[in-house]
């Protein structure tokens, strides 16, 4: 962290250079289409005063084509740097199917983040460079949004929903995060740290941090103990879906559409089971909406992600 | 809107005084379009998220009790039009029976939409009452919630024309309202029951027929 | 300067102020003296003082809530409030600021004033009506400080759910209450302004004749009239939710709060519209009469206004990038978003042109039109870097936002205000106030803005979220460079006050046409009679005609 004044942002991605480069082109060309307004009135007002001999003799008082010209033309710049910002925006929404994944559970007022192995961190988040990471958030009760500027990146996180947010760290660091959604009386508080280690430093801090058991491991305690083996299970008699194997799949659903069986399909089923319901099974699943917090359903998301076709017999 | 006998304080003459007064009413009829567009808006959104479940809290309205209502309203913007009519040829006795008729179909309407607030309350599907709720799931409940301010926004809009009619057809009849000279005043009034009419010719499909 | 010797009564102005002059006498300020005359008009002079003084009260009370917000955030642990407190402060000061003082302060006002007198009326097309609009805004604003003050609000203006509907322990009911009751007086007003432009018009007055200011006014109209019932709705929506439990956009109850931002957005990002299209219609007229000059492509500039107002309504989204709206709908969104620049850039390119070979005068309103040009260039152009998505998530809530939009608000709508204060009010009480002072306090003004708002872009880009009170130490010079500023602005903004009030007394008789302009409203006296016109008047030439700038003669 720096002094009392700072002009420029600290950098811990590949991503916020690339920002960093979009904002300084684009202050050019806004400032090349200012530029001549701000002259050129300030030259008006001083050569043509009102009382100071000029030539002021001009022909008409309109030109079409002139002011055709200055509205289409800053526009077509405009169109060059819309079509390389959404560019940018687009990779947003297209994380690396290896990314890390680690879960984040925002509440008021802290930030709680969950890694695959087990560790669990309040305001804080400890990422290795050079692997992209995607962060799967929810909100237990008012929207938030997480911000961390170093990366130039926020993403709301809302309640009932499931979004993402990926990233390529490579400058380890300690760096801010904050929540940039107003949630409420502490909302200027609901920050932390967001440190980037070497893949070493990363691994020595996950073994630091005790845990009993990974994230997927702590879903199948819960998707035993909550009673959904009872159902899904392979002894089971009741007609339920079977989960092996069921993430990425693609899901025929009742009334024929068909669905991609992500993390947001997977909530919705724990939570609003009604939603969306398979195709051949009755829609005869109670709702969780009351019995599993985020954090226990994003547990029993990644228990449902980890199984392997015939995972269940155990 | 003003209702001197000869031309208000900012017009030249009676023609533009009634052409102000008719475009004053569609510039408002514009913004209660608006303002039932919002809702109709959120019924879209909640019919494109969970479209199987809002065809199932569908079921649940009465739909038959809706149909009657319909047809109960047409009528009386029949009767509002022929109001209209007799007010332009200046029959004040005519104006006034009509208008009367219509307010009471009004009335009429309303009754049975208490009623059948009752049933749905005694069937637990009315939020917010006290009663315990028997829906099903939460986006039945969400879409009783938006039946509710739908409709309840709507009979607050006929009441407003109920009253309004009635105050026009009692100084029709008793010839206070100088008619065919003032005969915008029941264009106007009844422009405003088309519309409320007209709109709940729009949510009834959306709600009671979305199945 | 023809109208120094048209000034009526020159042999009393060593006696100015005490002696009341004959135009005086007649005019709408002297028509009836009681209290009864004032609060039961129907004039639309009368009823737009009644605005200007209402609108002065909230804009005192919404800046006073700024002034602490600034004085707290001098420090980085935001010593001065609470958390709490906080949040209340800066809700008071949106919810004052865009409902009661930024929606209204032009239309309002200077519309009531001058439409009528603009297009050659002798008032709106329904007075009572007008009076009416004038006594829900008074009741709808006296309730929403007394929610304000009395319980607190704490969701900030923007009553985002599920915090609004389901978390907030403040008033939330009741100041929505308020906000909804306040859309019935922006609605009629609105709808007032469409029939008398459409109804009104004297004879001649043909639609290429309106003056642009018009023009602003009838497209400002339209947005009031179609975008605050979506309001309306949405707040009713709110206060069942808080109320009886409903549950449209709580998920729990199988709602959705992205919906409420839809709704939301809807209404307000064309509400920024309403408070900027009268400023933009306002600055017309101060160029066009600053170089004495027609304004250049009168056709585009009005067509703008309501290419303006119809693009306003597409690019709501562009407040949702981050909210998890899909990737297509923000592509869709940034693109129209970028769209509505280039009718916004037309009025200031052709502004310029009017500029070009003019008469120009640097009095005060025309100085103010300036500012408004400066800080409306720099505003809009920081608006489509916020339109570009890959930025807008990195500044999204942000001081960037916040420095962008007060650079649109306040610096354009307000700057607007300001001229048009000062350029209609020989008009509205009938004489001149000291130009030297209104010079002053027009570059303190541009320089107090500066100093408070640049910083924040800065801040913003930093990474300084927005509604912090606790914010990280490297920020802090920054905060207090922005502070500092605040109090400059805040003292020029109270320097009006003093010499506008001095001159209704001690200020020399106006004329009819001070500035030498052109336009209806010039022809009559200043300040006008109740009836605005004794004849109807007939027009029979276009608009801004100032003739003799075209032969290239010298002033």
């Amino acid at each position: 962290m720096s002094g009392p004044l700072s002009l420029w942002p600290e950098q811990a991605s590949g991503y916020g250079g690339e920002i960093d480069l979009f904002v300084i082109a684009f202050t050019v060309l806004i400032a090349a289409l200012s530029a001549p307004v701000f002259v050129v009135i300030v030259l008006f007002a001083a050569k043509y005063r009102r009382g100071r001999p000029a030539d002021r003799e001009h022909p008409q008082d309109r030109n079409v084509w002139l002011e055709v010209s200055w509205s289409i033309i800053p526009f077509f710049a405009l169109i060059g740097f819309f079509v390389w910002s959404t560019d940018l925006f687009a990779r947003l929404y297209h994380p690396p199917k290896d990314a890390l994944e680690i879960d984040v559970v925002a509440r008021q007022w802290m930030w709680k983040f969950q890694h695959p192995e087990g560790q669990s961190e309040i305001n804080e988040l400890h990422v290795p460079t050079g692997e992209p990471v995607k962060l799967v958030m929810a909100s237990q009760d008012v929207i938030h949004s997480l911000y961390i500027p170093a990366l130039r990146l926020k993403q709301d996180v809302v309640p009932g929903r499931y979004t993402v947010l990926w990233f390529n760290a490579d400058k380890p660091g300690t760096y801010r995060l904050a929540c940039a959604e107003f949630c409420g009386t502490d909302h200027s508080v609901m920050g932390g740290s967001f440190v980037v280690q070497t893949p070493a430093e990363y691994a020595r801090w996950l073994q630091q941090s005790t845990v009993d058991r990974s994230l997927a491991a702590q879903g199948g305690a819960l998707f035993r103990g909550r009673g959904c083996s009872g159902c899904h299970g392979p002894a089971s008699t009741v007609k339920a879906p079977p989960l092996e194997g069921l993430f990425g799949k693609p899901v025929a659903l009742e009334g024929g559409a068909t669905i991609i069986a992500d993390e947001q399909y997977i909530r919705d089923s724990i939570l609003l089971p009604q939603k969306q319901v398979a195709a051949g099974y009755p829609a005869i699943m109670p709702t969780f909406e009351n019995v599993l917090s985020e954090e226990d359903v994003l547990k029993i998301v990644a228990y449902i992600k980890s199984l392997g076709p015939g995972d269940l017999t155990q | 809107m003003a209702e001197t006998r000869s031309v208000a304080e900012p017009y030249r003459d009676a023609r533009q005084q009634r052409d102000a007064a008719m475009l004053g009413m569609y510039v408002f009829l514009g913004s209660e379009i608006m303002l039932f567009g919002g809702l109709f808006a959120v019924a879209a959104v909640m019919r494109l998220l969970h479209p199987a479940e809002v065809v199932e809290a569908s079921k649940a309205l009465h739909v038959w009790i809706g149909a009657v209502n319909t047809a109960v309203l047409l009528t009386s913007s029949l009767f509002v039009a022929l109001a209209v009519d007799c007010a332009k040829g200046g029959r004040r006795r005519g104006t006034g029976a009509w208008l009367f008729s219509a307010a009471s179909l009004g009335a009429v309407f309303l009754a049975i939409k208490v009623y059948e607030y009752s049933l749905e309350h005694a069937e637990g599907l009315l939020p917010g009452l006290g009663a315990p709720l028997k829906v099903s799931t939460p986006v039945q409940r969400a879409f009783m919630d938006l039946y509710l301010v739908a409709t309840g926004l709507h009979a607050l809009h006929l009441l407003i024309g109920i009253l309004l009619l009635l105050v026009i057809a009692i100084r029709a009849a008793s010839g206070r309202l100088l008619l065919p000279e003032r005969a915008i005043v029941p264009v106007t009034a009844g422009l405003y029951w088309h519309l409320v009419d007209v709109i709940w010719v729009f949510l009834y499909p959306i709600l009671y027929l979305a199945r | 300067m023809t109208a120094l010797q048209e000034r009526p009564e020159q042999a009393d102005r060593h006696d100015r102020g005490l002696s009341e002059t004959d135009t005086e006498r007649q005019s709408y300020l002297r028509a009836g003296h009681s209290l009864g005359s004032w609060f039961f008009t129907r004039d639309h002079k009368r009823i737009a003082i009644l605005y200007l003084f209402a609108i002065t009260a909230f804009f005192m009370i919404g800046g006073a809530a700024a002034a602490l917000m600034r004085l707290d955030l001098l420090t980085s642990a935001g010593d001065l409030l609470t958390n709490e407190g906080y949040n209340r402060a800066f809700t008071i000061h949106g919810v004052i600021m865009v409902w009661f003082f930024l929606i209204p302060s032009i239309p309002n006002t200077f519309g009531n004033f001058l439409v009528p007198l603009m297009i050659g009326a002798r008032d709106l097309a329904f007075p009572r009506l007008n009076l009416l609009s004038w006594y829900i805004f008074v009741l709808a604003g006296g309730f929403t400080l007394f929610v304000l003050i009395a319980g607190g609000v704490d969701t900030g203006w923007t009553f985002y759910t599920p915090l609004s509907s389901m978390f907030s322990h403040g008033n939330v009911v009741l100041a929505a209450v308020a906000v909804f009751i306040a859309g019935f007086s922006s609605i009629l007003t609105g709808l007032n302004f469409i029939v008398t432009v459409h109804k009104l018009r004297c004879p001649g007055m043909t639609w290429d004749r309106l003056p642009l200011f018009v023009w602003a006014i009838y497209a400002t109209s339209l947005i009031l009239v179609l975008a605050t019932p979506v309001l309306s709705i949405t707040l009713v929506l709110i206060a069942a939710e808080r109320l009886f439990g409903l549950g449209i956009f709580d998920p729990k109850l199988g709602g959705d709060p992205l919906l409420y931002q839809h709704l939301f957005w809807f209404y307000s990002h064309p509400a920024v519209y309403i408070m900027v299209l009268p400023a933009l219609g306002v600055v017309s007229e101060l160029v066009a009469a600053a170089a004495r000059k027609p304004v250049f492509g009168y056709k585009f500039v009005a067509g703008s206004s309501i290419a303006i107002a119809v693009i306003g309504f597409f690019v709501w989204g562009h407040h949702m990038f981050v909210a998890g709206q899909s990737m297509y709908a923000s592509a869709v969104f940034s693109f129209l978003s970028l769209a509505v620049a280039v009718p916004s850039g037309i009025k200031v390119y052709n502004w310029a042109a009017t500029l070009y070979k003019g008469h120009i005068s640097l009095d005060p309103p025309f100085l103010y039109g300036m500012t408004f040009i400066g800080l409306f260039v720099v505003g809009g152009l920081t608006g489509l870097m916020l339109a570009m998505l890959a930025v807008d998530v990195h500044v999204h809530d942000t001081y960037f936002v916040v420095a962008h939009f007060h650079y649109i608000m306040v610096g354009g709508t307000v700057s607007a205000f300001f001229g048009a204060l000062h350029y209609w009010w020989p008009k509205i009480v009938g004489r001149t106030y000291p130009l030297v002072w209104g010079r002053l306090a027009a570059i303190f003004i541009f320089l107090g803005f500066n100093l408070t708002f640049f910083p924040q872009f800065l801040l913003g880009y930093l990474g300084m979220p927005r509604r912090y009170h606790v914010y990280a130490p490297e920020f802090q010079m920054l905060h207090v460079l922005s502070s500092a500023g605040a109090s400059l602005l805040g003292l020029a903004y109270l320097m009006p006050l003093v010499y506008l009030t001095w001159s209704m007394r001690y200020g020399a008789p106006a004329g009819d046409n001070p500035w030498d302009a052109t336009g209806l409203e010039w022809t009559t006296p200043s300040p006008p009679p109740k009836h605005n016109f004794d004849e109807i008047p007939v027009v029979d030439r276009p608009p801004y005609d100032y003739e003799i700038e075209m032969e290239g003669e010298d002033g």
